[in-house]
This record gives C-alpha cells, structure tokens and sequence, in this order.
C-alpha cells in the first residue's frame, strides 16, 4: 500500500504521508510555485515536481531525501536548431491566406515540462518528460542530462526534420489550451506510458495530435489513435489532431489502455491498436480529464465525470466518481463521501491516481478525496488547498 | 574615475540566489548577454531564470540600463557602460 501522495498544486507541492491509517499534509514545498505535475520515482525513492514558475520558465526540482531538501534540475532545453512550425489561433485579425502560404518557424522552448515518466527497473536512471511544445526528453542519468527525443520530434506529423531545413510535410498537430498562458499555441505531451514488459514499447499522448507508439526504444513512432473520434471535426476518423485529455494502461495487463478524451472514454484491449469510446451518457460517463486503471485487471478503471466541454465542471452541482470493470460495458457511479450539492470541481488530467484499492483525486476547487475501498466511498483530505494539478501516490 | 557596471533585480530572485541577496553585484561593462553570464559566473543558474535556452529574455522578465527598457530582447547587445545600472525586472503580466 502508498504511504504517500504528492500533489502538484497552483501554489506548490503538497505531501501526505500516511501514518497509523491516517493521511497527514506536510508544510508546502516549493510555496507560492505553481507544480504542474509532482510524482515519486519508485525505483529509487527521489522525489520530483515540475515548476511552472510565472517569470522564471519551466524548472524541474528533485528531492533524494523524500523531501526535506529540494535541487534546481535545469539541463532539460530544447538542442540548438531545435524548430517547429508555429501555429496561429485563429483570433479576429487571423489572416487564413496567411498561414497556409508559407509556413512560420519558431525556436523551441521549453513551455511547460507538463508531465514525467519513470523507466523500468533494469533502466536506473531513465526519465521521460513530456513538455509543451511536443518535445519528449528522455535522461538515462536520473535527470542530469536529457536528450530530445528526435525521431518524434522530426515525425512527418510535424513536418519533418526542421533541423535540416524546411518542411517537407504537413504539420498535422494542433495546439492545446494549456499553452495559451506562455502566449503560444503549441502541442503538449501529457502522458507517457512505459510497458513494463519492454521498456522499448512506449505510448505518449498528445494534445492536440492523438496516441502515438514505439516499439523500438523511440527510434520510430506510429499514430495509434484508430477507433478515436474527433466529434467536433469535419472528418472525426483522421489519422491526426486527436485531443485525448490523458491516456494510461493497467500495468499488469499493459495492452489494456484507457482514454479520457474531449470525445469521450476510449479503451483499448490490443495495445492501442484500436480504441473504441465506452462513454455512456445516461450514466453521465463522457466528458472529463483523468483517467486511472486498476494494476491487476486491465477491464476496471475509474473516471470523474464532468458537463461537457463547454462547462467543464461537476455535472449538476454533484461530484461522483464512475468506476467500470467491463472494459466500460457498463458504469458504476459513486457518490458516497463526495458533495452532491453545489459543487462546481472539476479534476484535470494527472488529478486522480489509484494504488491497489486506494484512490485520490484532487480539485481546482482545492478539494482533496480519498477512497480506500475502489472508489465505492470517500472522505475528504482537506477543502481549501490550492488548485490541484496533479496527485500522484508514491 | 571610472566605476563598473552594477546590477540590481527584484527580490524574488534571491529567493533562488540567495548569495546575491544584500551584496552590491559590479561587474564589468559590456553587452547585456554579457553581464547577465558575469552574474551567472557568481550565481550558477542565474541566466536559466531569465534567458531560455537560446539566450533571449524569458517573455515575462524586463530588463532597462538606467531608465532605459532594454528592447532587443533576442540577443541583449544593449551595451551597460560604466557607471550604469543593470535593472531585472519581473512583468506583472508573468502572473
């Protein structure tokens, strides 16, 4: 069982540490940063939190003594050369002639390090990170140096090697709101999924591109977003521009993945090699950002439902959690322990984490819950924390 | 006589450096890009919270020579004499 959880907040990291069955906050870490993400690294016990620091840029910040002290990580850049092809929201003043004549090329920087993946245990020492503008860095050193993952970042999907020169294909991914505050509106990679029985087999998602594959250590990447649909596109099957809002597999049956997307809940039971959506509306299972999978039993998994994209909050003022073990035939809501009145929360794509029978969630609102028997009854941790980001146990 | 270059930041800034904090930072003129390494050289990392990789100013840091805005924010070849002061601001609009 965890003993742990760490939350990436708007105003820091929170920790909880279990003792004598009950879950306590430690002093905030990092006070006043915005953590977008904050997980611990199972093999060795180091601790991690992506800063989104307002001013600064984005920094990782690493704990190897469970958190009493924490180091700058700054070696994660974007190489020399480094470009993508800049895509512009189309504002007022967006010219349509404009973008399609001659493409604009931009220097990569590192937005937002949005997301972390550990390696397997026989690769001590590798991380993933997951960043806006759509670059995977990869470390083999526990975070001392990273490496650009080049072959994904040169994709045809994006136009080809930029290194070299221009592009030689269209630039087929999309922006994600959640680059809008760095002034950009760039793709971002929010999940990254190692398989633990081949650490050369690795899904990463993509908003807004779709799920995307190696099967070679990252030397070549193919779409896997079949099965996915873009409702709100004029063709909902293309290859590309997919928007899932988290992807994640059950790590003791890793062809079992799970997909919370804009469009809805997807899963697959073949590896991703094709999704098919298991929303089911009437049961309020649609909409929403975080998605977590049982360890054992690739068919379970949990997710918090919200009211649609357009409202992106509790739907009718009530906050539940639905849990399938199916593979999304059918959907079971649970209520008990979470507020069924005026409740406005909506949870984001790292905020909900499950270890064995024990799950957590975590709010813009600032609402922490907790359940200890699958999701069936909660109580809470705490209402006025800030705006959580991400929960992680560790 | 002449007198070096100073630089003066916003205090959020020795909360990461705290060594920079109740010292007078001098430092020899030149280049913007140039000062901003001299002050790395004392604070390591210093530059990786103002510049980003390619070394232009993050998008929500100012900086101004005297009373100046410094305005090339891509390669700093703003030049701070002697006798200038280096400012390091941080926006309002970075949050």
């Amino acid at each position: 069982m965890a003993n742990m959880i760490l939350l990436g907040t708007r105003k820091g990291t929170v920790i909880f540490d279990r003792a004598n069955g009950a879950w306590r906050p430690r002093p905030i870490a990092h006070a006043g940063i915005p953590v977008c993400y904050a997980a611990r690294d199972p093999r060795d016990g180091t601790l991690w939190s992506s800063l989104d620091h307002g001013h600064w840029g984005p920094k990782l910040s690493r704990s190897r003594d469970g958190g009493a002290s924490w180091d700058d990580v700054l070696s994660l850049k974007y190489p020399q050369g480094a470009r993508y092809i800049v895509k512009v929201l189309p504002t007022p003043d967006f010219d349509p002639a404009a973008p399609t004549g001659k493409p604009e090329y931009a220097p990569a920087t590192v937005y937002k390090i949005w997301n972390l993946a550990f390696g397997s245990a026989g690769q001590p020492g590798r991380l993933y990170a997951g960043t806006i503008p759509g670059g995977l860095f990869a470390s083999d050193d526990g975070g001392d140096s990273w490496e650009l993952n080049r072959p994904l970042w040169n994709h045809e999907s994006r136009g080809g090697d930029l290194f070299a020169g221009d592009a030689t294909s269209e630039n087929r991914w999309m922006g994600t709101p959640a680059s809008i505050d760095y002034g950009v509106f760039e793709p971002g990679i929010h999940s990254i999924i190692v398989d633990p029985r081949d650490p050369d087999h690795i899904h990463v998602a993509v908003s807004t591109a779709g799920v995307i594959e190696t099967t070679d250590g990252g030397r070549s990447w193919h779409s896997r977003s079949r099965g996915m649909t873009n409702d709100y596109s004029p063709d909902p099957e293309a290859e590309w521009c997919h928007d899932p809002h988290f992807v994640t597999a059950c790590a003791g049956q890793p062809d079992h993945l799970w997909q919370q997307n804009h469009c809805g809940v997807f899963y697959s039971d073949d590896g991703a090699q094709h999704w098919r959506k298991v929303s089911v509306l009437e049961a309020g299972v649609h909409f929403g950002f975080p998605v977590a999978a049982d360890a054992q039993d690739g068919r379970t998994a949990w997710v918090v439902p919200a009211r649609s994209d357009m409202a992106r909050m509790a739907i009718g003022g009530s906050l539940f959690v639905a849990r399938t073990s199916d593979g999304g035939q059918s959907w079971q809501a649970f209520t008990n322990g979470l507020p069924q009145d005026n409740a406005y929360d909506i949870v984001l794509r790292h905020g909900l984490d499950v270890a064995g029978d024990t799950l957590c969630f975590g709010s813009t609102t600032g609402n922490v819950y907790l359940s200890e028997d699958r999701g069936e009854s909660w109580h809470c941790l705490g209402n006025n924390f800030p705006p959580v980001y991400s929960v992680r146990f560790g | 006589m002449s007198r070096m270059p100073t630089v003066t930041m916003t205090r959020h800034l020795y909360r990461f450096f705290p060594l920079l904090e109740n010292c007078t930072i001098t430092v020899p003129a030149g280049s913007v890009a140039e000062v901003l390494r001299e002050v790395n050289a004392i604070a390591p990392g210093f530059t990786d919270y103002v510049l980003d990789e390619h070394g232009a100013l993050r998008r929500h840091v100012q900086l101004s020579i005297d009373d100046v805005v410094v305005l090339d924010r891509k390669t700093l070849t703003d030049r701070v004499p002697d006798h200038g002061t280096l400012y390091i601001f941080q926006s309002l609009s970075g949050g």
